[in-house]
């Protein structure tokens, strides 16, 4: 992965940058010891490491306003950092920049049931979200599968999606407003607890800007009233066309689930080896989740379980209870583990048209064969965003370049058919070299004015999401 | 100018000498901008609709009416629910797409399934220098590079001619009832929407018309009729249930403002922390100036009518808890919200960025 050459300048000026972060924040949010700023060499694209010139905490939003702006005096690149769960490498650092992490930043600010929002700080976790409002009969709706962990400043920056996005949205259809700290330490407050701006849509442009706008410190946030209850149903097919067949039924017919899950079949035995959830053998399986009151679920599931019919399923199991719930959603949940179990994976995460799936899931297969790599698939099939998790050997010498090759390959197919290359990871440094297939020169061009403009110096999260070469000349500006 | 394809839009672009001013149908564009007429009506036409994947593409200048068309010929819709504001506005003209995309249009149904914004999953646009940009496509979850698609949602030709435009639609519903509570006052009245959009009853309009209150579920039969009983128990006080067409009308009359078409004065669409929807209503009230209230999304958006020359009123009344955009009428108020500092410098230097000419709709938004 090319990163470019830190700034001498930036490296020989430590001793005096670290000073002035001192200088103006508590003792404990100025990281530069070695050692301790270890911990952020990487985020969980863990392939890729470098460490820091040094690492902020900060508290306030006024401490990110004033440690940006000696960053930005000193002409420092500096890399924002929620929990440091991107799979992309959206926070992983360069050897000059300082790394600002905002999980110190976690409180409540404010939780209005009457209006539907909660008013946070960003380093709060996703979860955390949840569990602030929860008692209240409320919940916040995207939900990342590192929920536990992540936080809202990560979710804003990467527009994280879920599981259940295919009825709540994804993280910006979500977000009411920020606060955001530019580079050169200006405070904006963007939006807020209501409908639009009443100007452009900012609040749309940041989120999924992936940190290179600037630091997000508060969010608002809509949070929804819980549904009464909800309930999967596992559906086991012949074919991998079979179930992308009923899947595009299910839709048409007008029912809107809250999740349709999709594994194939390396990924199925892989996950009933290492969680016994009782899957059934066989190509092909869907976990489709329905809400509402219990005679509500009864009434979807059956026109859903209708369908499944009409394409012989070779399993149909509704859950009866909780106890079986959670057992039908055990496999797919710890579907990274267990491929993670049987050897070191790189995870995708591109997104189809469904009406390609039977297609691609070929290709792949063909791909796998080619590059004599094996791939699991598991992904959210509602809204067509792919997880192929491709197998490697980290030790063995190669493996890891011959991975990524393939990685990309699977992701310009997913481009080809009239896709994109992330659904919901982001771009990082992971996918950076790839946009060009999905973006021409003046496609990449509009998206890099929109960075001229939040951050002129190009000092923010620099080496990211633009190929190097496209970003070059801004960059040295 | 009526360019027939993105080509000769680009080329229109690249040779303007003087402002341009973007119109699609004409039934929605706010404040008066300067310039040469630009229709996008000769970019028109569905490139693709995928049923079974909810998706739909077509060319900005597409009569919305051909896509609404399009879709119901499937059992399919626009979930954001667009306005028709022609009788409202005192426009002519046929709608079109690239138009409701500009807007960021939304309906009553907003509180359950987003806007406009919500529903783009892609757009093509011509720039101020004539280049044309795309981003996003046409699946449902896409976050490679930045969100363009939002920043010219609802930039009311700001930035870009848009030239084609993704959307995610929705099935048609099997059933829709309306519950609708006569007799109280304004306050209890919102406060009853608030209630029903707190429940889980996952409700799809919630607004006050002509001192009646009414809340909109949508669904399968026996899940309409389910949340139907809940939410009448859970407001208590007398209600009734209207369904069907009748119900489907009633959203059209909210959708469309219709008690305010065809009566004089000027027209402000004000967006507000919910709980503050007597905010402005009760200054005029209190200053005597008479009006008249239309509210949807549970009180967040007020729908406003009064004599010209309150704008400043109406937008102090806010304290900052919202923000206010005038439709109709003329006075020294701007039509759109004044923005604080930092946000017009970011949008000054958007604007700056895109159309460096100032050829766009000068005068407007931005």
């Amino acid at each position: 992965m090319d990163m470019p050459q830190p700034d001498a300048r930036v490296l020989a000026g430590k001793a005096r940058i670290v000073a002035r972060l001192r200088a103006v924040l508590p003792a404990d949010a100025v990281i530069a010891d070695e050692a301790e700023t270890r911990a952020y060499e990487c985020d969980a694209l863990s392939a890729y490491r470098c460490l820091p010139l040094a690492v902020v905490l900060p508290r306030t939003t006024e401490e990110v306003a004033q440690a940006l702006r000696i960053c930005h005096e000193e002409r420092v690149p500096v890399v924002p950092r929620g929990s440091g769960t991107s799979l992309a490498g959206g926070a992983m650092p360069t050897a000059d920049s300082v790394v600002l992490g905002v999980s110190r930043m976690n409180a409540v600010l404010q939780a209005d049931y009457e209006n539907r929002f909660v008013h946070v700080q960003a380093g709060r976790t996703n979860l955390a979200v949840t569990g602030a409002v929860e008692a209240e009969g409320f919940f916040y709706a995207p939900d990342p599968s590192s929920q536990l962990a992540c936080a809202i400043a990560g979710n804003v920056a990467m527009n994280s999606g879920g599981a259940h996005c295919l009825k709540y949205g994804v993280t910006t259809n979500n977000l009411l407003g920020v606060t955001l700290v530019r580079m050169d330490g200006e405070v904006v407050t963007i939006g807020g607890p209501w409908a639009d701006a009443g100007g452009l849509d900012l609040l749309g442009v940041v989120c999924g800007s992936e940190g290179q706008l600037g630091v997000v410190t508060e969010a608002w946030l809509r949070i929804l009233p819980k549904p009464e209850g909800a309930r999967p149903v596992l559906m086991g097919f012949a074919a991998n066309e079979v179930a992308g067949a009923c899947v595009a039924d299910i839709i048409r017919a007008g029912i809107l689930p809250v999740a349709i899950e999709f594994m194939d079949r390396p990924c199925i035995r892989a996950c009933e080896a290492f969680a016994h959830a009782g899957y059934p053998d066989c190509e092909a399986l869907l976990i489709v989740e329905v809400e509402g009151s219990p005679a509500e679920i009864d009434e979807q599931l059956a026109a859903i379980t209708a369908i499944a019919r009409r394409h012989d399923p070779v399993a149909l199991e509704e859950a009866a209870d909780e106890a079986q719930a959670k057992r039908i959603w055990l496999g797919r949940k710890s579907a990274f583990g267990a491929m993670g179990q049987i050897n070191d994976y790189m995870c995708l995460d591109g997104t189809i048209p469904v009406s390609a799936l039977p297609f691609v899931l070929r290709r792949i297969g063909e791909l796998s064969k080619d590059f004599g790599l094996d791939v699991g698939n598991v992904f959210h099939a509602g809204d067509g965003n792919m997880h192929p998790l491709i197998l490697y050997n980290a030790n063995t010498s190669g493996d890891l370049e011959r991975c990524e090759a393939m990685g990309a390959e699977i992701l310009k197919l997913c481009v080809e058919v009239g896709g994109c290359l992330t659904g919901e990871h982001g771009v990082g440094i992971e996918k950076r070299d790839l946009m060009a297939v999905q973006y021409a020169p003046p496609d990449m061009e509009a998206q890099m004015r929109v960075k001229d403009v939040f951050d002129p110096e190009w000092l923010l999260n620099p080496a990211k999401v633009f190929p190097l070469e496209a970003s070059a000349a801004r960059r040295a500006g | 100018m009526r360019p027939a394809d993105e080509t000769e839009l680009a080329e229109a672009v690249r040779g303007a000498t003087g402002p341009l001013a973007l119109r699609g149908g004409g039934t929605r564009g706010i404040a008066c901008v300067a310039g040469e007429v630009l229709e996008t009506g000769g970019i028109a036409g569905i490139r693709l609709y995928e049923p079974g994947a909810l998706t739909l593409v077509a060319a900005a200048g597409t009569p919305l009416a051909e896509v609404e068309a399009a879709l119901a010929g499937e059992r399919q819709r626009l979930a954001f629910e667009v306005p028709d504001l022609r009788a409202l506005l005192g426009r002519e003209g046929a709608s079109t797409l690239g138009g409701v995309a500009a807007a960021n249009a939304a309906g009553p149904r907003r509180v359950q399934a987003g806007a406009c914004r919500d529903a783009m999953l892609g757009v093509r646009f011509v720039d101020g220098l004539g280049a044309v940009v795309k981003n996003g496509g046409r699946v449902m979850k896409n976050v490679t590079g930045y969100d363009l698609v939002k920043l010219m949602a609802g930039s009311h030709g700001a930035l870009g001619v848009l030239t084609e435009v993704s959307l995610k639609v929705q099935a048609l519903p099997e059933a829709e009832a309306t519950l609708v509570a006569d007799g109280l006052a304004d306050a209890e009245g919102l406060a009853v929407l608030r209630r029903a959009l707190g429940s889980p009853y996952d409700v799809s309009g919630a607004a006050r018309a002509e001192g009646r209150s009414a809340i909109r579920v949508e669904g399968m039969a026996g899940s309409v009729a389910y949340r139907t009983r809940q939410l009448r128990a859970l407001i208590g006080g007398d209600t009734l249930v209207i369904e069907g067409e009748e119900s489907a009308a009633l959203w059209r009359g909210i959708r469309d403002v219709t008690p305010f078409a065809g009566r004089a004065g000027a027209v402000w669409r004000i967006s507000c922390v919910p709980d503050e929807a007597l905010a402005v209503p009760g200054a005029l009230a209190a200053a005597g100036v008479a009006h008249d209230c239309l509210w949807d999304w549970g009180g967040g958006l007020l729908w406003l009518l009064c004599p010209e020359g309150h704008g400043d009123a109406i937008r102090a009344a806010l304290h900052g808890r919202g923000h206010a955009t005038r439709l109709r009428g003329q006075e020294d108020s701007p039509a759109f919200p004044p923005q604080d500092r930092a946000i017009a410098a970011l949008q000054a230097g958007l604007k700056a960025r895109f159309d460096p000419r100032d050829l766009f709709n000068r005068g407007g938004m931005v």
